[in-house]
C-alpha cells in the first residue's frame, strides 16, 4: 500500500495520543515537583514558576534525617540482591526445563503460574507473624524472601521461553571443532543465553521496585522501607502542610531512572513480556 | 470479457527498487498465462498488481477492458490462490469456500449450491465440515482452489499454489490444474518459478528477469527460439550448454571443433560470440550413423559422470575453454545454484556440458568417448547483450 | 580419527545403558529446579497452610494471652459481616469496569504497536512507562491532578471547578478505575500484541480479495483468531484486578465504602492486628482468586498451557 500524506498524518495522530496517555501522569509529577509550596493549589498542569524546593527537601538531613535517603538505598540494595539472586535460580530451573527431560517439567511451569496468580494478601499474615517470630521483620531478608518467592514465576517463565530458542546443538558443534565442555558452554551457549537473561532481570528488578503491599506490611521502620511504602507515609515542610512536593520530587526521583531505563531496553522488555507473559 | 492488459506497468517500492519495469503483457480471455522467472524477478509483485495488492506505480492495467489501476481487489471480480494457501484456520472448509460470498450478501442457499458444487469438481464433499489443521497438504490445496472457483470470478491469479507439495503431489496436482482451467474457461495468470511446470501448463508463458519481461511465447516459441541467453538457459531441463565461440575468416571456432559460419545465417563481424547446444543435440558416434557427420562436429572428450535414467542417458564431459562471461548467464548459474546447489562450472578453465545420449550408448565415466554435435542446431548469442544472433 | 565427543543429555535410547544416563539427566533436574522450587514454595506453600491454621484461631496480638481454638468462627464472622461483602462488590465493580476499558483499550493499542508505519521505538516506549512506574506512585500523581485544590483537572473545560472527586463514593472508583486502567492497560496491550503478531498476514490478504472491509476483517479474522490471547489477557488481568490495593490505599485508604476485600485483610491484619479475622480473609481471598481462575481455565476455556497464550 502506497503511503498517502493521509495514512501518516493519521498515525501520527494515533502515536500522539498513545504518548500522550502514557505521559499524562509523568508530566504532572514533574510539573508538581517543580511548583514552589505556595504554588501548589493553583490547578495549573504548566508550573508558572520553578523552584527545586522540594528535591531539596528531600535530600536534606542526610541519610538519617532525609525521609528519602535511607528508603531509595534500601529498594536499591533490595531489588538488586533479590534479582540477582532470583535470576541465578531460575536460570537453573529455566535450564532444567528448556533442555532436560525429566517428570515433573508440567507441574513446576503450573506451580509457577499458580503463584503468580497467588495473592500475596493471603500470604501477609502469617509471613507477619513468621518474620517476627524468626527476627526478620523490618530487615532487608524480610523483603528480599516474599520477592523472590513473587518474582520467581515471571523469571523462570521469560528465561524457559527464551532458553527454548537457543539451537543447544552448538554446544556439540563446538565441541567437535574442539572446545571443552566448559568452553563450549561459556563461550558458545552464554552468549546466547545472555540477552533473556538481562531481560528477566530488569522484568524482576521492576517488579521488586515497585512493590508496595509487602513493604508496608513487613516493615515499620527506615531500616527497611522501600520507597513506595515511604511515600505513604511522606510529611510536608511542616506538620500543617501536605507533603504533596516532596512526595512529588521522590516520585521522580525513582520514576525518571526507570524511564531511561525503558528508553533504552524496550525492545527486550517487549520481547521478554510477550514471550513469557505472567504477571506484571 | 476477461482479458487482462498491462501496457508499461511498473513498480517501485518506497526505497526506490523497481521490482517491475514499463511491463507489456496481453493476457486473452480464457487464456492460461505463465508468468516464469527467478526469485526477485518480480513475477510475484506483477500477479500482486492485477490483484490490486500492490499499488501500481505507473502504467495501465485493464481487465476486460476497464482501467482498474485504482480499484480495490474485491472490485475487481478476481480471485487468488496464494502459495500458502492462506486458509481461514478458525473456519471449515465450508465456511472458507463460502466466505467471499457471504461477504457479499448472498443467501445461504445459494452460498451451498455454489459451495457444494465446487467441492465436487474438486473432490472435497467430505472434507467440507472440517477444519484445515485436519486436512493434508494437497487436500489444503484444493480447499484455496475451491475458494476460488466458487466466485467464479473474471480471472484466476495464482501465486506459486504448488511449491510446498512433495514433489509427487505436485505433478499429480498439475495435471488437476490444468484440467480445471480448461473445463472452466476462465483467464488465468499464473506464477511459478519452476520451469517444468511453466512449459507444461501454459497456453503461453512470459519469462521475467530483474523485473523486465524477456519473451512471451506458447512453450515451443520459447524452446526453439529463445530470444536471449536468459531465457535460452532458463527454459530447458537440462539447460543449455554454452560455450564461447570465436568468429574469424568466415569460421566459427569453438572448443569442439569449427563450423563454416556461413550456413548459420547470421550477419556479424568477428570477434567472440556465445554458442548455446541443448543436451539433445549431442550424440555418441557410435550410434548414429555416417550422415549426420556431415551436420555436425565429432570431437572426443573425457566423460565425467554418466547418468544412466533407463530411457535416456546423461553424459557429463568437459571442455577447455576460458568461460564465458555474461550477466544473463551468471544470472542463470546464481539460480541454479540456488535450486540444485550445483550448475554449469565455468570455473578454471573448463566448460561442463551435458549431453543426451542414447541409451544404448557405451560411454563410460572416466573413458575418452567420440561425441557428435548438431550444429545445424547452434543458437549463438551476444555476449553483451544476450540477445540471440539467429532469430530476428 | 575418532573424536570423543561428551554426550549431550538426550532423550532415553533403547540401549540399556539409557536409563543409567536418564537416571542422571533426572537428578541433575530435579537438583537444578530444587532451589527455585524451594523458594517459591517456601514463601507461598506454607504461608497458606499457616494462615488457614491461623485462621481457625482466635489470634489477636493485641490481646495475646487470649486465645485458642475457634473453629469457624472467624468464618462465619467475616461471611455475615456486610463490610466483607461491600468490598467484595467494590472490588468486582472496580474488576469488572477495569478489565473492560483495558480490553478495549488494550486492543487499540496493540494494534498500534503491530502495524504502525514509524515511531515503533516510540509507542513502545511509552507503553512500557505506566508498567515501570511504581504503583503508588502513579497513584498519587492521579489523586493530585483530581484534587480539588491542588489538581489540574477541575480546571478542565467541561469539568466542575468545585467537583470532589474523593468525596463521593462512585466518584471516588472513578478516578481508582481510571489510575488502574492507566496503569495496566500497557501490559494488556503486550499480551494481545503477542496473539497478533501469530495471525498470519496473508490471511488478511485473502480476506481483502475475498472483499472484506476493514472493519470485517477485524471482526470476523484477528477476533476470532485472538481469542485464545484474549482470553489468557482476561484471565491474568481479572485476577490482577481482584487483588487492587495499592491505588485505592493511597487514594482514599478505603473511606467512603471504596475499601477492596484486599484492603479489609490488610485492615485486620497489620492495622489491627487481629490475625485470626485477617487470615481468615485472606484465604476467602485465595479461594475468591482460585474460583476466578477455575472459571476462566474450565469454563471459557483459557488455554494456558505453559504459559503461552494460546
Amino acid at each position: 500500500m502506497e503511503r498517502s500524506s493521509r495514512d501518516y498524518a493519521l498515525w501520527t495522530i494515533a502515536i500522539a495520543l498513545v504518548v500522550i496517555f502514557a505521559l499524562i501522569p509523568v508530566l504532572w509529577l514533574i510539573s508538581i515537583s517543580l511548583k514552589p509550596p505556595e504554588a501548589l493549589t493553583d490547578q495549573s498542569f504548566i508550573p508558572k514558576s520553578v523552584s527545586f524546593d522540594n528535591y531539596k527537601s528531600l535530600f536534606e538531613g542526610g541519610i538519617d534525617g532525609s525521609p528519602f535517603i535511607k528508603p531509595l538505598i534500601n529498594s536499591i540494595g533490595i531489588a538488586l540482591i533479590t534479582t540477582a539472586i532470583s535470576i541465578v535460580l531460575a536460570s537453573f530451573c529455566a535450564y532444567a526445563i528448556a533442555r532436560l527431560e525429566f517428570p515433573g517439567k508440567r507441574v513446576i511451569l503450573a506451580g509457577a503460574l499458580a503463584i503468580a496468580m497467588f495473592p500475596p494478601i493471603s500470604t501477609v499474615g502469617p509471613l507477619f507473624d513468621m518474620w517476627r517470630a524468626l527476627g526478620l521483620y523490618d530487615t532487608w531478608l524480610g523483603l528480599i524472601i516474599p520477592y523472590l518467592t513473587f518474582s520467581l514465576p515471571l523469571a523462570i517463565y521469560v528465561l524457559v521461553a527464551f532458553f527454548r530458542e537457543i539451537p543447544w546443538e552448538l554446544e556439540q558443534a563446538a565441541q567437535v571443532d574442539g572446545a571443552t565442555p566448559f568452553q563450549a558452554f561459556t563461550k558458545v551457549i552464554v552468549p546466547l543465553a545472555a540477552p533473556g537473561v538481562f531481560t528477566a532481570a530488569i522484568l524482576v528488578f521492576i517488579f521488586c521496585w515497585n512493590d508496595f503491599l509487602f513493604a508496608i506490611s513487613l516493615t515499620s521502620s527506615d531500616a527497611s522501607r522501600t520507597v513506595p511504602a515511604a511515600l505513604a507515609f511522606f510529611t510536608g515542610e511542616s506538620s500543617f502542610t501536605a507533603p504533596t512536593g516532596s512526595i512529588a520530587a521522590a516520585a521522580v526521583v525513582v520514576t525518571v531512572p526507570i524511564i531511561v531505563f525503558v528508553l533504552f531496553f524496550q525492545r527486550r522488555i517487549v520481547a521478554g513480556l510477550t514471550a513469557g507473559a505472567v504477571k506484571g | 470479457m476477461s482479458e487482462i492488459v498491462l501496457e508499461g506497468v511498473t513498480k517501485t517500492f518506497a526505497d526506490g527498487f523497481e521490482a517491475v519495469k514499463g511491463m507489456d503483457l496481453d493476457i486473452q480471455d480464457g487464456e492460461f498465462m505463465i508468468l516464469v522467472g527467478p526469485s526477485g524477478c518480480g513475477k510475484s509483485t506483477a500477479l500482486r498488481m492485477i490483484a490490486g495488492l500492490e499499488d501500481i506505480s505507473s502504467g495501465e492495467l485493464k481487465i476486460g477492458g476497464e482501467t482498474v489501476n485504482d480499484r480495490s481487489p474485491k472490485d475487481r471480480d478476481i480471485a487468488m490462490v496464494f502459495q500458502n494457501y492462506a486458509l481461514y484456520p478458525h473456519m471449515t472448509v465450508r465456511e472458507n469456500m463460502g466466505f467471499a460470498l457471504k461477504l457479499a450478501g448472498a443467501d445461504k442457499e445459494e452460498i451451498n449450491k455454489k459451495v457444494e458444487e465446487a467441492a465436487r469438481t474438486l473432490d472435497l464433499e467430505q472434507h467440507l465440515d472440517r477444519r484445515p489443521a485436519n486436512l493434508s497438504g494437497g487436500q489444503r490445496q484444493r480447499v484455496a482452489m475451491g475458494r476460488a472457483i466458487v466466485r467464479d470470478p473474471k480471472a484466476f491469479l495464482m501465486d506459486e499454489p504448488l511449491s510446498n507439495l512433495d514433489a509427487k503431489l505436485r505433478v499429480q496436482m498439475r495435471t488437476e490444474v490444468a484440467r480445471l482451467q480448461s473445463k472452466l474457461e476462465t483467464t488465468t495468470v499464473y506464477v511459478t518459478h519452476d520451469q517444468t511446470e511453466a512449459m507444461t501448463l501454459g497456453d503461453r508463458v512470459a519469462v521475467m528477469r530483474a523485473g523486465v519481461l524477456q519473451q512471451v511465447g506458447t512453450p515451443a516459441e520459447l524452446y526453439d527460439n529463445p530470444r536471449n541467453l536468459f531465457v535460452a538457459g532458463f527454459i530447458g531441463s537440462p539447460a543449455m550448454n554454452f560455450m564461447p565461440g570465436e568468429l574469424s575468416g568466415g569460421k566459427l571456432k569453438l572448443p569442439i571443433g569449427e563450423v563454416d559460419a556461413g550456413p548459420l545465417g547470421i550477419e556479424r563481424d568477428d570477434g567472440t560470440i556465445v554458442a548455446g547446444l541443448r543436451p539433445e543435440n549431442f550424440e555418441d558416434v557410435e550410434v548414429i550413423g555416417d550422415l549426420k557427420e556431415e551436420r555436425g562436429i565429432v570431437f572426443e572428450a573425457e566423460i565425467d559422470l554418466v547418468e544412466s535414467l533407463g530411457s535416456d542417458l546423461y553424459a557429463y564431459f568437459h571442455i577447455e575453454s576460458a568461460g564465458v562471461q555474461s550477466d544473463q548467464l551468471a544470472d542463470l548459474v546464481e539460480e541454479s545454484l540456488e535450486e540444485t546447489g550445483a550448475g554449469a562450472s565455468t570455473s578454471e578453465g573448463r566448460e561442463q556440458i551435458v549431453a543426451r545420449l542414447d541409451p544404448t550408448s557405451k560411454v563410460r565415466r572416466r573413458e575418452h568417448a567420440q561425441l557428435w554435435a548438431d550444429t545445424s542446431k547452434l543458437h549463438l548469442f551476444d555476449p553483451e547483450s544476450g540477445d540471440n544472433l539467429r532469430t530476428k | 580419527m575418532s573424536v570423543n565427543v561428551p554426550a549431550n543429555p538426550a532423550p532415553p535410547k533403547s540401549a540399556p545403558k539409557a536409563s543409567s544416563r536418564t537416571r542422571s539427566e533426572r537428578k541433575l533436574a530435579w537438583m537444578l529446579c530444587a532451589p527455585a522450587v524451594l523458594a517459591m514454595l517456601l514463601v507461598t506453600a506454607y504461608p497458606i497452610a499457616y494462615a488457614v491454621v491461623l485462621s481457625l484461631q482466635d489470634v489477636d496480638l493485641r490481646f495475646p494471652d487470649e486465645g485458642g481454638f475457634a473453629g469457624l468462627s472467624n468464618y462465619s464472622s467475616v461471611l455475615s459481616s456486610s463490610l466483607w461483602w461491600t468490598d467484595i462488590f467494590n472490588t468486582v465493580f472496580i474488576m469488572v469496569i477495569s478489565v473492560a476499558i483495558e480490553l478495549v483499550l488494550g486492543m487499540a493499542i496493540a494494534l498500534v504497536m503491530h502495524r504502525a508505519i514509524f515511531g515503533r521505538g516510540v509507542v513502545r516506549t511509552s507503553v512500557l512507562i505506566p508498567y515501570g512506574i511504581i504503583t503508588v506512585v502513579a497513584a498519587f500523581a492521579w489523586q493530585f491532578a483530581f484534587s480539588p485544590e491542588t489538581g489540574f483537572v477541575n480546571n478542565l473545560p467541561l469539568i466542575s471547578d468545585e467537583m470532589d472527586w474523593f468525596g463521593g463514593r462512585f466518584s471516588s472508583f472513578a478516578v481508582i478505575i481510571l489510575a488502574e486502567v492507566w496503569k495496566t492497560t500497557p501490559f494488556m496491550a503486550l499480551l494481545l500484541l503477542a496473539g497478533l503478531v501469530t495471525i498470519d498476514d496473508q490471511l488478511y490478504e485473502a480476506a481483502r480479495v475475498d472483499g472484506a472491509s476493514a472493519w470485517q476483517r477485524f471482526t470476523r479474522i484477528t477476533l476470532p483468531l485472538m481469542k485464545p490471547a484474549i482470553l489468557v489477557a482476561l484471565l491474568f488481568r481479572t485476577l490482577d484486578a481482584f487483588r487492587v490495593f495499592d491505588t485505592i490505599f493511597v487514594m482514599t485508604r478505603g473511606a467512603l465504602d471504596t475499601e477492596s476485600v484486599s484492603i479489609l485483610g490488610y485492615n485486620q491484619l497489620i492495622s489491627r492486628l487481629n490475625l485470626g479475622l485477617g487470615s481468615a480473609v485472606s484465604v476467602l481471598i485465595f479461594l475468591c482468586v482460585f474460583l476466578i481462575a477455575f472459571i476462566f481455565v474450565k469454563g471459557f476455556g483459557a488455554k494456558v498451557e505453559e504459559g503461552r497464550p494460546s
